[in-house]
């Protein structure tokens, strides 16, 4: 009964995301409020489809019900209960039904708190959006449909992907998607701009909002994605270039773009075809990733299971959605009223040079991880594009965004100053010579590029801290009214200096992690030690334990730092009989400026084909250990959520929520001048 | 001129969907071998005992045209293949060497007794030095030799009765003109 | 403390990037650490075959296993970098190297985003020069500016 039920309510959702993207779009044409105002209640109840059958899926996996296909192909019996919930979109089908619960969700969203919207713009954004749930839905409907069943039901599942089996999934597709997905609303605004022949300050104001969200979601998801494949898949690396990540890193870095390019349009009324070009860019990022992904045109380790029957499904859609769009902006945009004129050295022109460099960089990425694919269908050839490609190409186009970055809030609308700027970072140019001196000190045989990300992150977190000195006159005026200032300031300034904070301690994760990172890959026996940077790792051996659904043997690894304990840490191998696979689960321990990390394995591995034994047998107790100490790794995905602070600390800014003009009310005289 | 400008999106975007189309049709998975049209390596592998047939040898393929197999006694397709190769050498007279890749020699012999020998020499590639020679990264692979030694097809995976009729029986042909 | 910990550190790669080497094994692994650490970073632009995404040193794959062998074998023999990456390139061709070689079909990857970047900033430099040359506001005709005044004045 359940996945009956379910499977109508898409079906359900489907009619109503077609009424959706229709009625109102005609109603917009005709000013006619009836129509659009359809589209309200067409989104809310496309919302309440989608989340039933969700809620439905869901119910299937947590009760087992093997007569469910993709039940049975992605769960067991015996799994723990969290996994059988996070499981439900940890298959194809399922993160479908995942990608589209989240695109209503950003629809009803619209319609329920979007009252500030002009009733045209509303109803053209959520027809749009509609259409994208249409797309979507026939896809799920048509070539994924999640409910169907298997006569006669098996005893039990295949289980989960052992590497699945983890918080990280729980957390990590809703985010990422939340992000991915939540930029289909900017998508519809801009879409629905072109249609009304009309981008204004005000369109900007409304489609921040929107836009931030996505961005932090897709932000948070992305650290997530990159710390889980850190501490689960026994690599310790954060970040390899995959297919995958950067799919999920191009709409981060044409979201990025919008965003500023957003305020541009919202204050100075300028920049307006490149803020649209880039709302369309982002989701259609989105939407290629989608189809990297799911289409079995890239190997990834992250790929889903490949039909080329839904690779070209996905291939229409984005043709449509992503051509249309661009079309409709290749006639239309020609027609935008040309904005504000700005000198080159203004806070327009750096957004501009921002703009530039992030799409180059984009591009970049896209270039790399494409190229395999254009290459081998011009004339068969493979070649292959990894790290160092990007590392070589990637890196350099974004110092110079960086070192831009703390000048560029302190250089004036319209026409500015740029020695005046440069002046006034006087103290971010000495802490972050400080930094570089300190890093040459102490680390012996530090390299010059080490030295240099150290001191761009100094330059980097200082100069946004410079800034808000600055803002608030401190030491210029009694410290009492610097305090009163700060606290009065608006929240999207709060915003900014703190995500741009972040970004400097993300890069000095990423500087130390990558050129001091310590390793010792060694054979252990009970009872040695290995000294790891200065702590003592003392081997204890191994014990055996029998887990729900999967068999476990568990080191034991006594860590003391000049005699002190430090900690007791415990790297295993699981062994998952169902699935026949064995994983590595890394012990951290972790002191916020750097992690202890260690794995063990068989020290044989790779020796034997096939049939090799899941777990070393040997008579000596020997096994290979791998230990690490990686200095401010955590900063890297502390940079990270710093980030995302900033953004949802710009999210709460009042001024997001005015709508129509208010009249003006007289401001308090201690705020401080409007200088963004 | 400016309008120009707003139509290049559009243009670069159908551009990339041309190409997913065609990457569709692709298998990203496979690599073609880098060392079609070149002289087959060097090498000189010792015989698989209790089979009875010789060890294998560069030399001992120079003059023919032949196939060489890449099997192992672990490779669960290697043997929906090995009733494939069992015709081909009996039936159609093609020759047959035969690589057994990183195994254990009881073991390879006990899967050739179990499904055949096709092979009228086997070496044995203990360390799999010799699988790097030929390129191989997956077992199993078979190699399609010409008269004068050189490598002209890759065949990657098993074979299969499509891919030996539209591809290898018709090459062997040819090359043996 | 975390001074100390830094100034504690021996360091094995003096590579300037230097990334876990996850599936190398103690048995693999030359006595003499700075061969060792060539080879570690030598693995890094070798790309597995069987695991697609990942360099030999961390991919798991006995073909992997194979190759980091090799490599060692030959930096022991005193081949260069180069010499070895040659030697797998001709048996595997293009494909087995993370870093694609420069060469006319690659130039658009390689050369690609520098072009762009110039491209386009020249492109907007252009525009931009374009736009500040806009025409003055028009003038306001005399009538036009009297009325202006009148209104200005019935304001204040």
């Amino acid at each position: 009964m359940i996945p009956e039920i379910g499977h109508y309510a898409l079906i359900l959702a489907l009619a109503v995301a077609l009424v959706q993207a229709s009625l109102p779009l005609v109603g917009a044409a005709r000013n006619d409020l009836a129509l659009m105002d359809i589209g309200r209640s067409a989104a809310l109840a496309q919302f309440g489809f989608i989340a039933l059958a969700f809620a439905c899926l869901m119910q299937c996996y947590v009760v087992s019900d093997f007569s469910v296909a993709t039940v049975a192909e992605n769960s067991n019996s015996a799994m723990p209960l969290l996994y059988k919930i996070a499981g439900t979109w940890g298959n194809h089908e399922g993160s479908m039904v995942l990608w589209v619960f989240i695109l209503a969700l950003f629809g009803a969203s619209v319609a329920a708190f979007g009252r500030n919207l002009p009733p045209s713009l509303r109803a053209r954004v959520l027809s749009v959006q509609a259409m994208t749930g249409v797309a979507f839905l026939a896809f799920i409907v048509f070539t994924s449909n999640p409910f169907l069943r298997l006569n006669p039901a098996p005893p039990d599942g295949n289980d989960l992907n052992p590497l699945l089996q983890d918080p990280g999934l729980a957390f990590h597709p809703p985010f990422l998607y939340l992000g991915y997905v939540g930029f289909s609303t900017t998508f519809s605004f801009a879409v629905a701009a072109l249609i009304e022949g009309r981008v204004d300050p005000a369109w900007a104001r409304w489609v921040r909002p929107w836009t931030l969200a996505a961005w932090v979601a897709l932000t948070i998801g992305i650290a997530m994605g990159s710390w889980w494949s850190y501490y689960t898949l026994g690599w310790g690396g954060w970040w390899f270039w995959d297919p995958v990540e950067n799919a999920s890193f191009m709409p981060w870095l044409a979201g990025t773009a919008l965003l500023h390019s957003a305020i541009v349009a919202e204050k100075r009324d300028a920049l307006k075809s490149w803020t649209i070009l880039l709302a369309i860019l982002a989701f259609a990022l989105s939407l290629i990733g989608t189809f990297l992904v799911r289409s079995g045109i890239l190997t990834s380790v992250h790929a889903f299971a490949v039909d080329p029957r839904r690779g070209v499904f996905i291939l229409a859609i984005l043709i449509v959605a992503i051509g249309g769009p661009l079309a409709l902006y290749a006639w239309r945009a020609p027609q935008l009223k040309l904005g504000g004129i700005f000198a080159p050295i203004s806070r327009e022109g750096a957004m501009v040079l921002n703009n530039l460099l992030l799409s180059t960089g984009c591009a970049t990425v896209f270039l790399g991880t494409l190229y395999p694919l254009f290459l081998d269908a011009i004339n068969g050839s493979k070649v292959s594009v990894g790290p160092p490609f990007f590392d070589a190409t990637f890196v350099p186009l974004m110092v110079p965004l960086v070192i831009v970055m703390a000048v560029a809030p302190l250089i004036a609308w319209k026409r500015g100053d740029l020695a005046g700027a440069l002046g006034r970072l006087w103290a971010a140019a000495a802490i972050s010579g400080l930094v570089a001196l300190g890093t040459y000190i102490a680390v012996h045989g530090a390299s010059v590029l080490a030295i240099f990300g150290m001191a761009l992150a100094a330059w980097c977190s200082a100069g946004a801290l410079v800034e808000v000195a600055q803002r608030v006159r401190l030491f210029r005026v009694p410290f009492a009214d610097s305090v009163r200032r700060l606290l009065s300031l608006p929240r999207s300034a709060w915003g900014m200096t703190i995500a741009h904070f972040g970004i400097g301690v993300f890069i000095a994760g990423v500087t130390a992690s990558s050129a001091w990172q310590v390793e010792k890959v060694q054979l252990v026996r009970p009872g040695d030690t290995v000294d790891v940077a200065g702590y003592a790792f003392t081997f204890e051996g191994v014990v055996e334990a029998q887990g729900p659904n999967y068999i476990e043997r568990r080191g034991t690894f006594v860590v003391t730092r000049d005699g002190r304990p430090v900690a007791t840490m415990h790297p295993s191998k699981k062994f998952y009989p169902v699935q026949q696979q064995t994983t590595t689960d890394a012990a951290i321990h972790t002191f916020w400026i750097a992690d202890l990390y260690a794995t063990i394995s068989d020290p044989d591995e790779g020796t034997q084909e096939g049939g090799a034994p899941a777990f070393p047998n040997r008579a000596d107790g020997a096994w290979a250990a791998r230990l690490y100490y990686n200095p401010l790794v955590p900063w890297i995905w502390i940079g990270a959520i710093i980030m995302a602070f900033g953004g949802i600390a710009s999210l709460t800014d009042r001024r997001h929520r005015v709508g129509a003009p208010v009249p003006a009310r007289a401001r308090p005289a201690a705020a401080p001048a409007a200088a963004e | 001129m400016r309008r120009l400008l707003y139509i290049l999106p559009l243009l670069a975007f159908v551009a990339v969907a041309a190409w997913f189309a065609v990457g569709l049709t692709r298998d990203p998975n496979r690599i073609p071998s880098a060392l079609i049209d070149k002289p087959m390596p060097e090498f000189q592998l010792p015989a698989l005992a209790e089979i009875g047939v010789p060890g294998l040898a560069t030399s001992d393929i120079h003059g023919k045209v032949a196939l060489v197999n890449v099997f192992a006694s672990w490779c669960v397709p290697c043997r929906s293949e090995q009733p494939i190769l069992m015709r081909l050498a009996r039936e159609k007279g093609v020759i047959l060497y035969g690589i057994d890749y990183k195994d254990q020699a009881p073991a390879g012999a006990a899967f050739l007794r179990e499904f055949g020998n096709p092979y009228a020499a086997i070496g044995v590639d203990a360390d799999g030095k010799v699988g790097i020679d030929w390129g191989v990264y997956g077992v199993p692979e078979t190699f399609v030799i010409d008269r004068e030694g050189r490598i002209r097809h890759k065949q990657i995976g098993p074979i299969t009765p499509e891919s030996l009729n539209t591809t290898i029986l018709p090459l062997v042909a040819q090359l043996s003109k | 403390m975390m001074l100390r910990g830094l100034l504690a550190v021996v360091a094995v790669a003096a590579a300037l990037i230097a990334q876990p080497a996850l599936a190398v094994l103690p048995s693999e692994m030359l006595k003499d650490p700075t061969l060792e650490a060539r080879a570690q970073t030598l693995s890094k632009d070798i790309r597995c075959q069987v695991c697609q995404n990942e360099d030999i040193d961390d991919s798991a794959a006995p073909l992997a296993a194979d190759m980091r062998r090799l490599i060692r074998e030959k930096i022991l023999a005193g081949q260069t970098n180069q010499q070895i990456l040659d030697f797998l390139v001709q048996r595997y061709g293009d494909n087995v190297l993370m870093r694609p070689p420069i060469k006319p079909a690659t130039w658009l990857l390689w050369f690609g985003p520098a072009a762009l970047l110039i491209v386009t900033g020249t492109l907007i430099a252009v525009a931009a020069r374009r736009r500040t040359a806009a025409p003055a506001p028009p003038q306001l005709a005399p009538d036009e500016e009297r009325r202006l005044r009148e209104i200005l004045e019935r304001r204040t």
